[in-house]
């Protein structure tokens, strides 16, 4: 944990910059004095089997395909599974038990879809740290943050959602509503579970059933999740969960037995999703990729501003679709901010994800981390000065270090594309229109930060960034109520609140999608 | 026998910018519902300046407060329902064989409907807006915004009211939009620019374009700087497929009986939900 | 004379900074790391005793167990210091003769501060001359309030000369100063004004110590040394029982200020049945099974 590179001016036990040191500017040394013995939390708590099949008809069964995906863990790349790859004839079997299931789930009175709902989230919350190991071993992710933040925010999701299922008539009475139908639902791997529980909370309490498939690299939760709706008494069919690779997805997305589909993950995708459904009136929403700018004044709370930009590029490893990636600092502090960031990041434990002190786990996959290394080798080639974190990387699994970009400009791709991983890019800016500008000028528009202490500046600000959620004095909030999604090419639709629940309804005499 | 008196004729010109320009192309061509009249056959190039001149507009009509927006959009009103006898006209120059009774009325439901949506800007905070009742010292709330710049592709029908019934939600909802009129009927679309720009719409929030629907749809769908389409008709593979390269918002208005429909969720398509967090403390 | 600008000071973003400090307190302590980080507790603790029903009787016992908290025991440390009224001052420094522990006196008419300018400085130069070598001042709390934060620092800029070479810790009552705006204030006027520690709370007004209050004047001590190369202490006083909770506050420390504030010079825990709770740890740990907590004395 020692920073080789900052001087320990204090190498003699306590006291004051002592006599003799008078010449050397004041520093700070960390970890000489005390360090944090491991603290893995159990294995034990979440087993794992060696195999798992799809979960179709409210059981699981093996795949019509014959073929298994391996499952690997992050935190130290080994194999912790294997799950079934389900082709287009499983995906078909999926969705017909969705078809079948429909008229009974849809026809259910609000009230006792409802009581389904709150049994989820009541049960996950029973077996949150099974969840939290499961999903920290098949993720990478922190188990700090998979227990403090995924797990319980995955509950209240079913729970918030839960209280809909018999309000439906309150949220949607001009003009009424219906299930669209058999839903498709395919989620990314940063938060799997998480993103589950955003899928399928709202559509079940609208009456929908649902085909879900979750990430290729980080199917296990969902799966587990599916033993919880066996224990809910969910009926079967309601949900079916598919595992596989993009060729799995895709036979969902081009299923012509779905009513919609609803997909996060990144823009590319999107699009081609978008594409492949046009024409068939088929509804969709898309929660795609972004570029957030995180913009910093000078009259900012800066401690506390550093912690925000700190959470919203590192949480999760900056697996984060409305991550902070693009650090906006007026001129006026960059410089005494830039060092505050750097000293704070240089103190961000990296390590094993399933130490309850590590703040930032494995990257996801090699690929995932050969992405991150080829865009910040493109950044240096491109001029930009890159910092790193000193500290020390554990041997085995992929990690990467928590990085900094200086000299960047907005044409630089590293401030252009999404890199998904935790590396900052920061600039500098004079005015606020200015700021604005700056953090316009990409073709994303998932989110937004700010940090000022004046409350007309934020409001001025906030209305002018296009971005769907806007953090004012803090950043990576969520929550079941409050809408979440993007403008412009970070997709549309939203998830959560009541603005969420409409992209899970048909309203009849409403406009179709294209 | 004395000589009749040889009319004035007008000469039926796109709506662009707040200005009545011919088409950049100098093409024209004569609609199948007003044979002897030749309108302008807008081009892609015609799209484009209306793209950029919507896109100066709209920050401006979506900056405006909902109050001076709906009052705008009620002058709008105002201003058709002087023009009723003019507008009346055009309809029946534009579709021979239209019943008059059937246009009159026609033109009245379209001042009903204009004047009902200029009640929609003060409010869509209200109707679509929430306050988050989040689990946190956080207050968040939503609010929705334009999406910028909407392309509305008309019915193909003599009526104005089926224009309006596309026109109106996006550009109640703060967009600017550029509407395509009917290709057989176009005359009465085009008046409407006349309406509007004697009504303070600012120039280019609404904007008109004549032409050939297979040919500027495609435009239409594939600009990247246009973030939302409306289409009358059914969905279109070919539309969809072109728009998703910018992840447009494409929404197909199927033909519908009856009034034109007044509906929020229209209105809903063509904004964009905005979530404020900040942190609650003494 | 300094005047009103040099007490300007950055906002404080309260949930930010709260949420930071939950999130420090969820670092998981365990095996050596709990054992050294607990005697390192013991060693920054100021063992407090100020009750009206004081005696010289109370004060030996505590002075006692300061110097050696487990008897029989050699490895575990002394405390910091004791931390008695002045007029027991006295009596403690020749109970502790002879060791490391340091005899601190609250001073100027302690814990409400309502009392002349004369009479608090007498109280700290009595306090002094009676063999404290610190002295823990409170400010006057009525007077930031009211917006005389000149006064407020040439309080303690005069206490701090009363005190000749005894160290100087300024109490803010950061529970009477509610906002974290206004501690943060108080945090740079005290520093301005000479203090050599400062700390949060007489014990006497809940809230008293908080973590995010501390982490607040973890802060304030690093940039205030970075800026001027002056290094002050912190102490945390009021409300810390649980050796969990100690060690949570260690943590702030170790990540926030870092190794130059992991010593009994730079940090202090203002408590009194704290020790016993470390204790109670420390000899789990010792052990491998939970004493009882009658085996350890209530002084």
């Amino acid at each position: 944990m020692r920073d080789d590179d900052i001087r320990d001016a204090f190498a003699t036990g306590g006291g004051p910059a002592g006599a003799g040191a008078q010449d050397a500017p004041p520093t700070l040394s960390f970890g000489a004095r005390w360090t944090y013995d491991p603290a893995p939390e159990s294995e034990a708590v979440a087993p794992i089997d060696s195999r798992y099949g799809l979960f179709v008809d409210g059981e699981f069964v093996d795949p019509r395909s014959g073929r298994y995906l391996q499952t690997i863990e992050p935190g130290t790349g080994e194999v912790l599974s294997e799950v079934a790859h389900a082709d287009a004839v499983d995906v078909d079997r999926a969705v017909a038990a969705a078809r079948r299931a429909l008229p009974g789930w849809s026809a259910l009175p609000g009230e006792h879809r409802a009581r389904y709902l709150y049994r989820l989230a009541r049960r996950l919350q029973e077996r949150a740290r099974e969840f939290a190991v499961l999903e920290t071993r098949d993720g990478g992710k922190p188990i700090r943050e998979s227990r403090d933040v995924d797990v319980p925010l995955a509950a209240q999701h079913f729970f918030y959602h839960a209280g809909w299922a018999d309000k439906l008539d309150l949220a949607f009475g001009a003009h009424g509503h219906e299930p669209v139908g058999v839903v498709g639902q395919v989620i990314p791997w940063n938060f799997p579970l998480l993103m589950a529980a955003w899928k399928l909370a709202p559509a079940l309490a609208c009456g929908n059933t649902v085909v879900l498939k979750p990430a290729e690299t980080s199917p296990l939760t969902a799966l587990r999740l599916c033993e919880v709706l066996v224990e809910a008494g969910l009926p079967p069919g309601v949900v079916n969960v598919v595992t596989g690779d993009g060729s799995t997805g895709a036979a969902l997305v081009e299923h012509p037995g779905v009513d919609k589909i609803a997909f996060t993950g990144s823009t590319e995708v999107g699009k081609a999703i978008q594409a492949k459904l046009a024409g068939t009136g088929k509804a969709l929403t898309l929660e795609l990729g972004g570029k957030a700018a995180h913009v910093v004044f000078e009259d900012a709370a800066i401690d506390q501003a550093v912690e925000g930009v700190v959470r919203g590029i590192f949480f999760n490893q900056g697996h984060v679709c409305c991550a902070g990636s693009r650090l906006l600092l007026q001129e006026s502090i960059a410089d005494d901010f830039l060092v505050r960031l750097q000293r704070r990041a240089a103190r961000i434990r990296v390590g094993d994800p399933m130490d309850k002190n590590t703040d930032l786990g494995a990257i996801h996959s090699p690929e995932q981390l050969a992405r991150i290394e080829r865009l910040v080798a493109q950044g240096v080639a491109d001029g930009g000065t890159l910092w790193q974190s000193p500290c020390a990387l554990p041997e085995r699994g992929t990690f990467f270090r928590p990085s900094i970009f200086t000299d960047v400009g907005q044409s630089d791709a590293v401030v252009r594309q999404e890199i998904f991983g935790p590396v900052l890019t920061v600039q500098t800016f004079r005015t606020p229109e200015e700021a604005v500008a700056k953090a316009n000028n990409t073709t994303y528009g998932l989110s937004a930060g700010i940090w000022t202490d004046k409350g007309a500046r934020i409001l001025w600000m906030a209305a002018r960034l296009r971005a769907g959620v806007v953090w004012n004095n803090t950043f990576n909030r969520f929550d079941p109520a409050a809408p979440f999604g993007g403008f412009r090419e970070s997709g549309f639709g939203r998830e959560g609140g009541r603005q969420g629940l409409a992209a899970y309804v048909r309203r009849p005499g409403g406009l179709v999608q294209g | 026998m004395s000589e009749e008196r040889p009319t004035v004729e007008k000469t039926y010109k796109l709506f662009l910018g707040g200005k009545f320009p011919r088409t950049e192309s100098g093409r024209s061509y004569v609609p199948a519902g007003a044979p002897g009249v030749h309108v302008c056959r807008a081009s892609r190039k015609d799209l484009r300046d209306a793209v950029v001149a919507g896109r100066k507009a709209g920050a401006d009509w979506a900056g405006r407060t909902g109050y001076n927006r709906g009052q705008i959009l009620f002058r709008l009103a105002e201003m058709l329902e002087a023009r009723k006898d003019a507008l009346l006209r055009e309809i029946l120059a534009g579709a021979p064989g239209v019943d008059a009774d059937e246009a009159w009325a026609d033109v009245e439901a379209a001042v009903d409907l204009t004047a009902w949506y200029a009640g929609i800007p003060d409010k869509l905070g209200a109707l679509l807006g929430s306050q988050n009742d989040v689990a946190g010292p956080f207050f968040a709330f939503s609010t929705v915004e334009p999406q910028g710049v909407v392309g509305v592709i008309a019915p193909d029908t003599p009526f104005l009211t089926d224009l309006l019934a596309l026109l109106l939600p996006p550009l109640a909802g703060g967009n600017a939009v550029i509407g395509l009129v009917s290709e057989r009927s176009p005359l009465v679309g085009l008046a409407l620019g006349e309406a509007c720009a004697t009504s303070d719409v600012p120039g280019g929030a609404i904007q008109l374009l004549s032409g050939l629907r297979d040919e500027l749809l495609p435009e239409f769908a594939s600009h990247r700087d246009l973030d939302g389409l409306l289409v009358a008709g059914d969905p279109d593979a070919a539309v969809g497929r072109a728009a998703a390269g910018s992840v447009k918002r494409v929404r197909f208005a199927p033909a519908w009986s009856g009034p034109a429909p007044r509906r929020l969720d229209w209105i809903e398509a063509f904004v964009e939900t905005k979530t404020f967090w900040h942190p609650v403390a003494p | 004379m300094t005047t009103r600008a040099d007490f300007r000071v950055p906002p404080v973003d309260a949930v930010a900074l709260e949420t930071r400090a939950s999130e420090l307190a969820t670092r998981s302590i365990k095996k050596e790391s709990k054992r050294r980080g607990l005697e390192l507790v013991a060693a920054m603790i100021d063992l407090t005793t100020l009750e009206g029903m004081d005696s010289p009787g109370k004060v030996r016992a505590l002075c006692r167990k300061a110097v050696r908290p487990l008897p029989g025991d050699v490895g575990f440390p002394s405390v910091a210091a004791v931390c008695v009224y002045p007029d027991l001052v006295a009596t403690a420094v020749e109970t502790v003769a002879g060791s490391s522990v340091q005899v601190a006196s609250v001073a100027t008419a302690f814990p409400a501060g309502r009392a002349s300018m004369a009479v608090k400085l007498a109280d700290t130069r009595e306090a002094v001359a009676a063999g404290a070598t610190e002295i823990d001042m409170v400010i006057d709390r009525g007077a930031f309030l009211a917006g005389h934060h000149e006064q407020v620092y040439d309080e303690v800029r005069r206490v701090k000369d009363a005190c000749g070479d005894a160290h100087l810790k300024v109490i803010l009552e950061t529970g009477e100063l509610r906002t974290y705006d206004n501690i943060r204030k108080a945090l740079r006027i005290s520093m301005l004004g000479g203090a050599d520690f400062v700390k949060t709370s007489t014990g006497k007004v809940a809230p008293a110590s908080t973590m995010p209050v501390v982490l607040l004047m973890l802060e304030a001590v690093r940039d205030h040394y970075l800026e001027t190369g002056v290094q002050i202490g912190v102490k945390a006083a009021g409300g810390i029982r649980a050796a969990k909770d100690a060690l949570r506050y260690l943590v702030m420390v170790n990540e926030t200020c870092g190794d130059g504030w992991m010593d009994p010079a730079w940090f202090r825990f203002g408590a009194s049945s704290l020790l016993n709770d470390v204790l109670m740890q420390w000899v789990r740990l010792r052990d491998g099974v939970y004493p009882r907590p009658d085996e350890f004395g209530e002084d």
